[in-house]
């Protein structure tokens, strides 16, 4: 890990969750939005289909971003996200991300989570012990 | 500037949450962590942790029930129907570990207006059994056609 320079792209991660992966997600952190697992609620409000949980594509972009670190999960101090696009399942999320700065042994990222064109996260900052 | 900024400074009381191993194994399988120590006691004490780690994340799992009563607090009188999550932040201090009792208390720190959407700032702090710091969070929750 010590060679972390400013401006290095990390590992891409790429994750194509499935159908039922909001159905787990809920049930594995407690949200249980219908807008998440109900296609017809999710279309009487609006939307497409349902959507994925903006907190799982953080999970993935935490998963990235701790990968950077080695793995440990000790290593990620801080991530700070802003939720745009909706994800969709069955569709591939690509995160990618930049290195920033790199102080000591304290790494900055810049970190997105797309679907294609549609940047599902955006202005994702994470801060990683190296 | 119709919009209600009363509950700015109100902290809503402590929820409790007992960390298990199960749980763990449970939310690191559906994120698609397979480091072992998330799934392993031995390689988590291996790793010198207390007993599995949750991964950072998890963070959702033990802080969300303090969200809930001021999520649905009339005083701060969000409109769900038009409600996203636009952001989240945590930071991280003492790994969480099963068997760990997390205590989190939630509190409205800002509520303002911009270009007619609501933005409702919370923060939950999380500490462990020992009273040290797990995890702060920001909740950033905006309502469009305030």
């Amino acid at each position: 890990m010590a060679d972390l320079n400013a401006g290095d792209p990390i590992p891409e991660l790429r994750v194509t969750p499935d159908k039922y992966l909001p159905h787990r997600y809920a049930g594995a952190s407690g949200d249980f939005n219908p807008i998440h697992i109900d296609p017809e609620f999710a279309k009487a409000v609006g939307l497409p289909s349902t959507i994925l949980h903006g907190l799982y594509m953080m999970g993935l972009v935490a998963r990235a971003a701790t990968d950077v670190g080695g793995g440990d999960p000790k290593a990620l101090k801080r991530l700070s996200v802003q939720f745009r696009g909706m994800g969709a399942p069955e569709t591939e999320i690509v995160v990618s991300g930049t290195v920033r700065s790199v102080e000591g042994e304290r790494a900055v990222i810049d970190t997105v989570a797309a679907q294609g064109d549609n940047q599902t996260i955006r202005n994702a900052e994470a801060e990683v012990e190296i | 500037m119709s919009l209600k900024t009363d509950a700015i400074g109100k902290e809503w009381p402590a929820t409790t949450y007992e960390v298990g191993k199960e749980k763990i194994r449970e939310y690191a399988t559906v994120v698609g962590l397979d480091n072992p120590v998330y799934l392993d006691r031995e390689a988590a004490k291996a790793a010198g942790y207390r007993d599995v780690v949750a991964p950072p994340m998890f963070a959702v799992v033990y802080s969300s029930p303090a969200m809930a009563p001021a999520m649905f607090d009339s005083e701060v009188g969000m409109n769900f129907a038009a409600m996203v999550h636009g952001g989240q932040e945590f930071e991280w201090g003492e790994p969480a570990c099963s068997g760990d009792e997390i205590t989190t208390t939630a509190k409205c720190v800002d509520i303002s207006e911009k270009d007619g959407k609501g933005f409702y700032i919370f923060e939950t702090s999380s500490v462990n059994q020992n009273g040290d710091r797990v995890a702060r969070g920001t909740w950033t929750l905006i309502v469009r056609g305030v």
